[in-house]
């Protein structure tokens, strides 16, 4: 099997795939990328949480138009994850708006995006449907 | 009037849309030159000069416009605040006469954008050959397209399914009769970028961009710019009653950023900065939403400006669908928005946007907006908002003299 590589340091490859975040230890607020302070409170201490991998669209859009060499439409999409945010791609739907819907429960999923010259493939992370 | 009052005493804008004869600098000292004849000063009374320019950013607008214009050795503070740029710009002159450091101030805004494309996202690098984590999220390759959108109509598309996932109501037709709104305003605006009407059909058939965000439902790149000559109450005082007749009073002018939220570090969080804003906005000026006679706020998509009815509190919290049901945001209706046809129809170079807008309002609170006139408007409020976040509010009133 070829090595891998998650595409964000935020999503967690293995049996069970997963985003964390960074959460303050004082005021509970939650990141993605790398923390010089809390934006909330300006702590900086931090602790790793697991994000739940279920979640439901809290807002989209389908994007027609993009920069050259990325594949269009795709839909864009703000996911609420038990009550955190998380920004990705809705997968594995037609990209039309009778198919995907606000409040359309959504569950994580992981897929290639691309292999380097030494074979080494990025996994990336995107939401699919799922059963309510 | 009172000596601390802020006054703007002379205003112009450029015709926004395709400059391909002039550059920045030419179109910066058409608006400036226009402020000043409008104001009945030169250049040489000018204490301080605020320059926004956000392409430009760096290549200092201020000094450059001062070379063509005149070097007097006044200061100048050249901003670049997103798509705040012109309101900073104002403010920065505002803040120079209320610190007491001059008592007549410059500000303008200028940007060539005509063809521009996505401003945003519009290219992305190619993966590497070895994939090695860098960046603050740790990336082996670039996430645009991959992790979300960047591009802004998707952004702000989204700001727009928020709101109707949260208050519901909303449709892709519904936002599309925003945009008709502000395209039928235009046709009757000679400066606007696009002045002709547009059939829902139109809008909703167009290119789609980010659904639900069409192509005439984005902002308007294009080229232009705006100026304005502000003074203090006492300065006024000592000038003609011709311009104390015609000068606008500045009963507010608000600065704010993005306090923390979840998720604002996810999708944009527009809403709260605005909020706040407005509300600091109506305090300073000692007059609420029901006092307002027109509204030129930030459609930089159609899906933005729905959410700004609300966060502007021209409805009630949630009542932004049924607000703009009403036809209340016509120009016929009762709180006109984007008469001047917005940035969808009347266009968005970002620099000159925030003074723009006060030129609009101030127009009409002048009476001299001709055939597209809100008759007998007193007070009017502007509105700009910048990702990053930076959101400008003014309040402006009419002259008592």
């Amino acid at each position: 099997m070829a090595k891998q590589i998650p595409l964000v340091d935020y999503l967690v490859l293995g049996d069970r795939p997963h985003l964390v975040a960074h959460e303050c230890t004082s005021c509970g607020a939650r990141f993605f990328d790398r923390r010089n302070a809390c934006a909330s409170c300006g702590r900086t201490e931090f602790t790793r949480v697991d994000i739940p991998t279920d979640g439901e669209v809290r807002a989209f859009t389908i994007v027609a138009f993009a920069a050259p060499g990325i594949p269009v439409p795709y839909v864009a999409a703000l996911v609420d994850c038990g009550g955190t945010s998380v920004r990705a791609n809705l997968v594995n739907v037609p990209t039309d708006p009778e198919h995907v819907t606000l409040g359309m429960p959504v569950r994580l999923t992981t897929e290639v995006v691309g292999t380097d010259t030494e074979d080494t493939e990025a996994i990336g992370f995107g939401f699919e449907p799922r059963e309510a | 009037m009172a000596s601390d009052d802020l006054w703007i005493l002379g205003i112009h804008m450029t015709k926004f849309g395709k400059h391909l004869d002039k550059d920045l600098v030419d179109l910066a000292a058409e608006a400036v030159t226009g402020a000043l004849a409008d104001g009945g000063v030169t250049m040489a009374e000018m204490e301080v000069v605020a320059a926004g320019c956000l392409m430009a950013a760096n290549a200092g607008m201020g000094q450059q416009l001062q070379k063509q214009l005149g070097q007097t050795g006044a200061p100048v503070y050249n901003v670049a605040n997103a798509c705040a740029t012109g309101a900073t710009a104002l403010r920065v002159a505002l803040m120079s006469i209320k610190a007491g450091e001059a008592d007549v101030g410059l500000a303008f805004g200028v940007e060539k954008l005509a063809g521009a494309g996505l401003l945003s996202g519009g290219s992305r690098k190619d993966d590497s050959d070895t994939f090695a984590p860098s960046g603050r999220y740790g990336a082996v390759a670039p996430i645009d397209g991959r992790i979300g959108t960047e591009i802004m109509p998707g952004v702000f598309a989204q700001i727009g399914m928020e709101y109707g996932h949260r208050y519901g109501g909303t449709s892709f037709e519904l936002f599309a009769r925003i945009s008709e709104k502000n395209h039928a305003h235009s046709a009757l605006n000679p400066l606007a970028a696009y002045s002709k009407k547009m059939t829902l059909e139109e809008i909703m058939g167009d290119f789609m961009v980010a659904y639900p965000n069409t192509r005439p439902m984005c902002s308007a790149n294009c080229d232009g710019a705006a100026a304005a000559v502000v003074v203090s109450g006492s300065k006024l005082r000592t000038l003609s009653l011709e311009q104390q007749r015609r000068a606008v009073k500045i009963s507010a002018s608000v600065l704010t950023t993005d306090p923390w939220e979840e998720a604002c570090q996810v999708l944009p969080d527009v809403n709260t900065l605005t909020r706040n804003a407005a509300t600091q906005a109506y305090e300073q000026a000692g007059l609420g939403p029901s006092d307002l006679d027109l509204v030129e706020l930030h459609d930089c998509f159609a899906t933005a400006e729905l959410v700004h009815y609300d966060n502007l509190m021209l409805c009630e919290q949630g009542g932004a669908v049924d607000f703009f049901e009403s036809g209340a945001t016509w120009r016929d209706g009762s709180m006109p928005v984007n008469v001047s046809g917005g940035l969808e129809s009347k266009g968005h170079p970002i620099g000159a946007t925030g003074i723009a807008n006060v030129w609009e309002v101030a127009t009409h609170l002048r009476g001299e907006a001709g055939p597209r006139q809100i008759e007998g408007a007193r007070v009017g409020l502007t509105h700009v908002i910048g990702l990053g976040s930076a959101c400008g509010v003014h309040i402006l009133e009419r002259s008592a003299a």
